[in-house]
């Protein structure tokens, strides 16, 4: 399966899963994460995958058997979207503060209700707190590489947390797009076998998952921020070190045509290829725009983002959640907030758009950047503007 | 088959109980408590190599304030519904590391402990799809018939009649209005190879039962009756007699399921159902009119059971190739 070939990304995924040898896959089936674990119950019943698949009755089994299989020391993964993760929410908390390291692909999708099966980030946005390590994939090499990555960053025993690789439900899941498949040799190298710094062993028998009274609970708090503010040091040389291996460079937080550019447009997912095709548009009619995307969403990559920022004077930030009734999405929110202390910064406009699969074009994108550029020459205080509502 | 798994099975004596206890002392449970002598018992009668996993509940509270554990075995605690799922995971996980020769090949018991909240409510949907799935581990319900680690409020496995914080005997209504779920029918449904009722009186058939239920490929399913002094109000130093009464009176049968044929612990003579609840003050309000609704059913029950077990005799001498 190695070279590159073209490929629907979640059947890429799901070989990157294979490729990283997991030996337990916990799953229950929703749209449009289902090509990637139909796949990888094929390779299982194939021989071709030798891990367990277990077929569990929701996402709520599917996580808590993950968390079984990791806390004996399998290298455990799981695979959802959008309701599929809101039911798995009570256990998102306890993998990362019980530190089970394990893997799970969140194929973003809008939260019901109206019930829809398109795109936004709803889904793993109200999952911001979790404490686990959130990359967000632009393309399905990003994808691939991201799930090989993830692995290690979370087994690494500085870290020991759950890691969410999120990719856009349908406009990035389901599309077909040429992957380079690294050599299983290769990925052996990079990504050896999971070896568990504590692990449900008869001959050496722990408590995990103990009672914690307000003597204790804090600290463990503490523990878990520490940690997943550490892990950016470990995501650093796991791309570092898979940058030697397979020649892809990866950071925190992406720059595009930043150079000269008076406003940047600030995306997250796979939206981030489109908005850069606005940015060529604009640029090539004269326009200083450009664009970061943010790769690492938690651990929050400040000091990354500031220097990404630092010529701008406008950022133009499109956030695909809402928070009701609040100061807007979760991205402006976190960019706002980080600003906050800074003497001198950009003027922040925020964007809410493309919510339940509402599509992203290039020309939204312009228009998204033009009203930043508006609403920052009028002064006024903005919180967010919904683009793109019909009023009829 | 589980003649075959059970070749090596030896009966508990009281002198071949083991020494091993997996389940020490120093843990935090109330006085007089029946459902960690239940828990206890089972823990020594399986004994390792085991891994427990525990539901939320009192079991779990009493055993774990970090940086204290009751556990001298591997054990972990994740959530309230999801303990069939984790076992799951943990047994999946146990049989693929063994296949990939990462660990030591041998067999490790995978037990899990939730009451009858975490059973017969919340956690009933993880508990039946492992079940279905046929993990090979022993799923234990200690049953103490309310949630009483959250302060006696009112389950699907509260007794009829029974008082509790939420279904409280008021002017309109006498306590519990609905009947307990029959949780070990529920698994038996499930087509497992071992699902058995036990009570902390009769300990020896209890851990017999848990032993049976460790050796046995597959799913196991224990249903313990584990009195609570303190939700049910009654003595400190009463958990074994009710324990006993309750078997006595056939309000809790002592059965086994064994690859889907019941198998009953017969009590032709029955003490009266009074007996039993006279001495739980959960019970106190009880008019003679509802004591006899409650003998009524009880004796049902029983029969009902008995025809089971008939209809399971007669499906087995059908297919025993000595009568044709």
């Amino acid at each position: 399966m190695s070279g590159r070939k073209g490929m629907e990304v979640s059947i890429a995924v799901a070989e990157a899963v294979k490729l990283a040898n997991a030996d337990v896959i916990a799953a229950y089936p929703i749209t449009p994460q289902t090509h990637i674990v139909e796949h990888l119950s094929e390779l299982v019943a194939d021989g071709e995958l030798k891990a367990a698949f277990v077929p569990v009755e929701s996402e709520h089994s599917a996580l808590s058997a993950a968390m079984g299989a990791a806390a004996v020391g399998a290298r455990a993964y799981t695979a959802t979207a959008s309701q599929g993760l809101a039911l798995m929410h009570e256990i998102m908390f306890i993998t990362s503060s019980i530190r089970l390291p394990l893997v799970m692909t969140v194929v973003n999708r809008a939260l019901s209700a109206p019930i829809n099966i398109w795109n936004d980030l709803s889904d793993i946005m109200a999952e911001r707190d979790c404490g686990w390590i959130q990359l967000f994939a632009i393309n399905g090499q990003e994808a691939v590489d991201l799930t090989l990555q993830a692995f290690k960053i979370a087994e690494d025993p500085r870290v020991l947390l759950p890691v969410a690789v999120n990719l856009d439900g349908f406009i990035l899941s389901h599309v077909i797009e040429p992957v380079d498949m690294p050599e299983q040799e290769m990925v052996d190298r990079f990504l050896p076998v999971f070896k568990p710094t504590l692990r449900l062993d008869p001959d050496n028998p722990v408590t995990i998952g103990a009672f914690g009274s307000p003597d204790v609970f804090i600290e463990v708090k503490k523990q878990i921020e520490e940690a997943l503010i550490g892990s950016q040091k470990v995501v650093a040389e796991v791309w570092k070190d898979f940058e030697k291996q397979f020649g892809r460079t990866y950071k925190p937080v992406e720059s595009y045509k930043t150079k000269g550019a008076e406003t940047l447009l600030v995306t997250m997912g796979s939206i981030s290829e489109t908005a850069m095709t606005a940015v060529d548009v604009m640029r090539e009619k004269g326009q200083k725009v450009g664009l970061i995307h943010i790769r690492l969403w938690r651990p929050f990559p400040f000091k990354e983002f500031f220097q990404a920022i630092r010529e701008a004077k406008v950022l133009a930030v499109v956030d695909r959640a809402l928070s009701p009734g609040g100061p807007g999405g979760p991205v402006g929110l976190e960019i706002k907030s980080a600003l906050f202390d800074k003497k001198e910064h950009p003027y922040v406009a925020e964007f809410v758009a493309g919510l339940g699969g509402r599509d992203l074009t290039v020309e939204v994108f312009s228009e998204m950047s033009a009203k930043a550029e508006k609403y920052a020459k009028s002064g006024k205080e903005m919180r967010y503007e919904m683009i793109g509502v019909r009023e009829k | 088959m589980i003649a075959e798994d059970l070749k090596d099975f030896k009966r508990f004596t009281p002198k071949t109980l083991p020494q091993e206890e997996p389940f020490v002392f120093g843990h935090r449970a109330c006085q007089g408590c029946g459902e960690v002598l239940a828990l206890r018992l089972v823990a020594k009668a399986i004994g390792s190599p085991m891994i427990v996993v525990s539901a939320t509940g009192c079991m779990e509270i009493i055993s774990s304030p970090y940086p204290q554990t009751a556990w001298a075995v591997p054990w972990i605690h994740v959530a309230f519904e999801n303990t069939a799922a984790v076992a799951s995971g943990i047994e999946v996980g146990l049989k693929t590391l063994m296949a990939k020769g990462r660990i030591p090949e041998k067999k490790i018991a995978v037990v899990a402990f939730a009451g009858d909240g975490g059973t017969a409510d919340i956690g009933l949907q993880s508990l039946s799809g492992a079940m279905e799935r046929g993990h090979d581990f022993v799923y234990v319900c200690l049953d103490n018939e309310a949630y009483m680690n959250t302060g006696i409020q009112r389950s699907s496995s509260t007794p009829y009649g029974a008082m509790t914080t939420t279904s409280p005997a008021g002017k309109m209504t006498p306590g519990q209005t609905t009947w307990k779920k029959n949780l070990a029918a529920i698994i038996a449904a499930h087509n497992v190879p071992y699902v058995a009722t036990a009570s902390p009186a009769y300990h020896l058939d209890l851990m017999n039962k848990a032993k049976k239920a460790a050796m046995i490929k597959g799913p196991a399913y224990l249903h313990v009756y584990s009195p609570c002094p303190t939700g049910w109000r009654h003595g400190t130093d009463l958990a074994i007699e009710v324990s006993r009464l309750v078997v006595e009176t056939n309000i809790f049968p002592l059965f086994e399921v064994i690859e889907g044929n019941y198998v009953v612990r017969k009590n032709n003579r029955p003490k009266a159902v009074e007996d039993y609840l006279k001495g739980q003050r959960r019970f106190s309000h009880l008019t003679p009119e509802l004591i006899q609704t409650i003998q009524k059913r009880v004796n049902e029950e029983y029969e009902r059971l008995l025809k089971l077990e008939g209809l399971s005799a007669a499906a087995e001498s059908k297919t025993d190739p000595k009568e044709e």
